[in-house]
């Protein structure tokens, strides 16, 4: 050992040293070193992707358990397996390795939940982060690709939600798939043949459960997982957006490095998705197949329904009037085809163009980093509020008959109330938030100008009554303050610039000492009551020196 | 009929002076006519004498004697149905339907779960606690299958039927209205199919046998007693099942799902990643 010679700053340990060895050969050293010390924000909006990224991973996993154990044929079989109201009932293979997966395979009925509740988490989860990123602006250029790869997700998933919908093959599932093989039948010229291409024939066939199977185990994903580490992939190249704030510019991401802080909070956010839906799977039952009993084309069920990410279409179709259109010749444009067909295609394309339509009518085609707060974009902030109405709606239309039955109220009323509110809500809704938005943009600018109101009335010499404001920086002989908006909230409330001290840190429990707080709190000398006297009292009533609000002549301690 | 002529012997055949002639035959007129009513009443005696021996006994109780019980249920229809039924079954336009031919199947439906008496008129019928005492549904039924006819009570186990079967029937029968399980449904302009929760044997059978409301009877030749016993049994075993995957939040499906997934699941998560980043 001490006749070799050593590089400076070689390892000694044994850990350095089989690193060591490893870098040698693979060269990794440096890209790893760049990723480790990857600066994240770490504002908790940041964390909504991250959640659909690991419902989609506990759903993979969940769902690679239950291929070993479901059968995607529909060969009809005699049930005899545990659940003995359908047992001696004829079925599908399908539907009866899904019910077997329920009652007779260890853990199946768990891990079916799971399955079942990531996916509805994943898309849920998916929806959240996309009203994030539309109402901060983050799909501005040079983002418009990340953009668009997320809503083709978005479709995906819900083509993997449709296609996993249909598999047990029970009769919930069935009443789907007739919906889905009635919308293709719709559309004009092609629509028979897209019916033949996708069932291998007429309704309801002997393939369709292997042929979605395949795509929902197999292709989907496959698309699915390319195009997250695309996303991925784009989001570490092009950086992290971030709002506004001190130290934050359209150069530079202030936040956290990957390792160690942020990837801990990553696995516990994992940790955290996991355990919830880990809880709904073992404590709220979802899709009871054995109740829906197997399909049958001649049964239907009152209140069948999709599943949520699917209402929206549901809701449509429920709401939207039987108007067919019948043309010379024995040629018909069912009414179905309007509401499925053109409304979603209607509504996906616009989702997916809208950085350039935005782009075009703004103008705006400069890069950013930086969000914005929706207050400060009120025409997107009420655009974007107005299609969540719309869409919610339409989602609220498809429970119509679930409403209507739990809530006493006629089914004719609900499909009136979806007609009438899908059109009159959206443009109300776009007022009243662009109104607020105003309203909220207005204040901020108040704030700025004259200060946070301290709640501190005082009487003048004169007799007038005044407001003791703090302005939050410094002021011109008028007391106005001088600060421009910068983008960032703008504290309004004494509490946010310390009037009432310090916070103990800590979410749930103090983390801090409080007592060695309150000490530190009394030598900092901060809040309203603190250096009284040395303050002289303007005619306005303001302070002049932008310091603390002053205290009126007379010291009047309202605090502590 | 007849067996008497009341001619046969009121002809006077003798002849005299003119005014013993018409006295004659004023004489024999008058003899006529008390032969004739005597005849006509002597041959509707016999006629209801013969009637009352071929006639079923059970019709001519319908008028002359009445039951105790169905003399309460008489009582008790007169003060709480008659306004809508009317005096003799018969119905009421515009209030209520008539009552013969439904039998006390009808009755012990109507009554039993409450619907019947109505509080007021409406979309349909909503059950409520039972208005009446089972002693007084016996009355009531008594009452009406004694004047109406119709329907009866089935009798034995009800939930004597092939399970699987029940299933089948159900869900081809029953679930386009009811729901896969039998929580009911919305129905067009406020009416709605009730859920079956509550639902005793006798109400189900009674109900598929009457077809109240808005519901289609099932006769015995559409369902036949044993397949009415089979969805009986397959309803109740799937009423009193438990839910083997947890909570089963309404069991009706993606709606109380997609509910549970926002307000729990993204609820939850929200505010552990509130926990967990920054929040300016």
């Amino acid at each position: 050992m001490a006749a070799t010679a050593t590089t400076p700053g070689a390892p000694t340990s044994r850990l350095g040293k089989a690193a060591t060895e490893f870098d040698d050969r693979l060269i990794v050293a440096g890209p790893v070193r760049r990723t480790l010390n990857k600066v994240f924000p770490d504002h908790w909006s940041f964390l909504l992707g991250e959640i659909a990224l690991y419902a989609f991973l506990i759903a993979l996993l969940s769902g690679t358990y239950l291929t070993f154990f479901f059968d995607a044929s529909m060969v009809e079989v005699e049930y005899e397996g545990e659940y003995d109201p359908l047992r001696g009932t004829e079925m599908s293979a399908a539907y009866a390795s899904a019910l077997d997966l329920s009652f007779d395979v260890r853990g199946g009925l768990f891990m079916r939940q799971m399955h079942h509740w990531a996916a509805l988490l994943f898309v849920a989860a998916i929806v959240v982060h996309l009203v994030r990123i539309f109402f901060t602006g983050a799909f501005r250029r040079p983002r418009e690709s990340n953009w668009l790869i997320g809503v083709v997700m978005l479709v995906l998933s819900l083509l993997m939600g449709v296609t996993g919908y249909t598999l047990p093959d029970d009769l919930l599932s069935g009443t789907g798939l007739r919906i889905i093989s009635a919308i293709l039948l719709s559309i004009p010229v092609i629509g028979t043949w897209a019916h033949f291409a996708v069932f291998n024939g007429d309704f309801v066939g002997t393939e369709i459960i292997g042929r979605f199977y395949i795509a929902h185990v197999l292709i989907f994903p496959a698309i699915l997982l390319a195009l997250i580490a695309v996303h991925l992939l784009i989001l570490v190249k092009q950086k992290h957006t971030q709002f506004p704030g001190p130290g934050r510019t359209e150069h530079n991401v202030v936040g956290n490095r990957l390792f160690p802080t942020f990837a801990g909070k990553a696995t516990g956010l994992l940790l955290v998705v996991f355990g919830v839906i880990a809880g709904l799977a073992g404590l709220v039952q979802i899709n009871p197949i054995w109740l829906w009993g197997p399909y049958n084309p001649a049964q239907v069920s009152a209140a069948s329904q999709p599943d949520w990410y699917i209402g929206f279409l549901d809701g449509s179709t429920r709401i939207f009037p039987a108007w067919d259109i019948n043309l010379p010749g024995d040629y018909t444009i069912p009414a179905l085809f309007w509401p499925t067909v053109v409304v979603a295609g209607a509504m996906f394309t616009v989702l997916a163009l809208y950085p350039m339509i935005e782009r075009k009518l703004t103008g705006d085609t400069a890069s950013h980093h930086l969000l914005q707060r929706p207050r400060d974009v009120p025409v997107r902030t009420s655009l974007g509020m107005m299609a969540l109405t719309f869409y919610f709606w339409l989602m609220v239309a498809g429970g119509n008959d679930v409403i209507a039955d739990k809530f006493d109220i006629s089914l004719n009323a609900m499909t009136w109330v979806g007609r009438i509110g899908v059109i009159v809500l959206p443009p109300i809704v776009y007022v009243i938030t662009y109104r607020i938005c105003l309203g909220l943009q207005q204040h901020d600018r108040e704030v700025l100008e004259h200060g946070i109101e301290t709640g501190i009335i005082r009487r003048l010499p004169s007799g007038e009554f005044i407001e003791v404001h703090q302005p939050l920086g410094p002021v011109d002989e008028h007391g106005h303050g001088q600060l421009a908006y910068g983008g960032a909230p703008v504290p309004k409330k004494m509490n946010q610039v310390g009037g009432a001290r310090r916070a103990i840190r800590g979410f749930f429990t103090p983390i801090e000492q409080p007592s060695a707080v309150e000490l530190e709190q009394q030598g900092e000398g901060r809040g309203l009551s603190a250096a009284e006297g040395s303050r002289e009292l303007t005619s306005s009533g303001r302070p002049s020196d932008g310091g603390r609000p002053s205290d009126g002549g007379r010291p009047q301690d309202t605090r502590d | 009929m007849s067996t008497t002529n009341p001619h046969s012997d009121a002809l006077p055949a003798d002849a005299g002076t003119p005014g013993d002639r018409a006295r004659a035959r004023r004489r024999s007129k008058q003899r006529r006519r008390v032969a004739n009513v005597a005849g006509l009443m002597a041959s509707l005696v016999l006629t209801g004498a013969l009637y009352s021996v071929f006639a079923p006994a059970q019709a001519a109780d319908d008028t002359t004697t009445e039951s105790a019980a169905e003399a309460a249920g008489r009582e008790l229809y007169e003060n709480s149905c008659i306004t809508c039924h009317g005096s003799n079954l018969e119905g009421e336009p515009n209030r209520g339907p008539s009552l013969i031919g439904v039998g006390e199947a009808a009755v012990y439906f109507q009554v039993h779960t409450g619907r019947m008496p109505l509080v007021r008129q409406e979309a349909d019928a909503p059950d409520k606690p039972a208005v009446f005492s089972d002693q007084e549904i016996d009355q009531l039924m008594a009452y009406i299958q004694a004047n109406g006819g119709g329907p009866t009570l089935p009798s034995g186990n009800l939930r004597d039927g092939d399970l699987a079967q029940g299933g089948e029937l159900f869900r081809l029968n029953c679930a386009s209205c009811h729901n896969f399980v039998g929580e009911g449904g919305a129905l067009s302009s406020g009416k709605a199919a009730p859920s079956l929760a509550d639902s005793n044997d006798l109400e189900i059978y009674t109900a598929m046998l009457s077809g109240p409301e808005n519901m289609p009877v099932f006769g015995d030749n559409q369902l036949t007693p044993e397949e009415k016993r089979s969805i009986i049994n397959y309803i109740q075993t799937i009423q009193q099942q438990a839910d083997p995957g947890g909570a089963g939040v309404g069991r009706i499906g993606p709606v109380a799902e997609g509910l549970v997934i926002w307000v729990v699941g993204v609820g939850v998560l929200m505010f552990g990643i509130f926990w967990m980043g920054s929040k300016a």
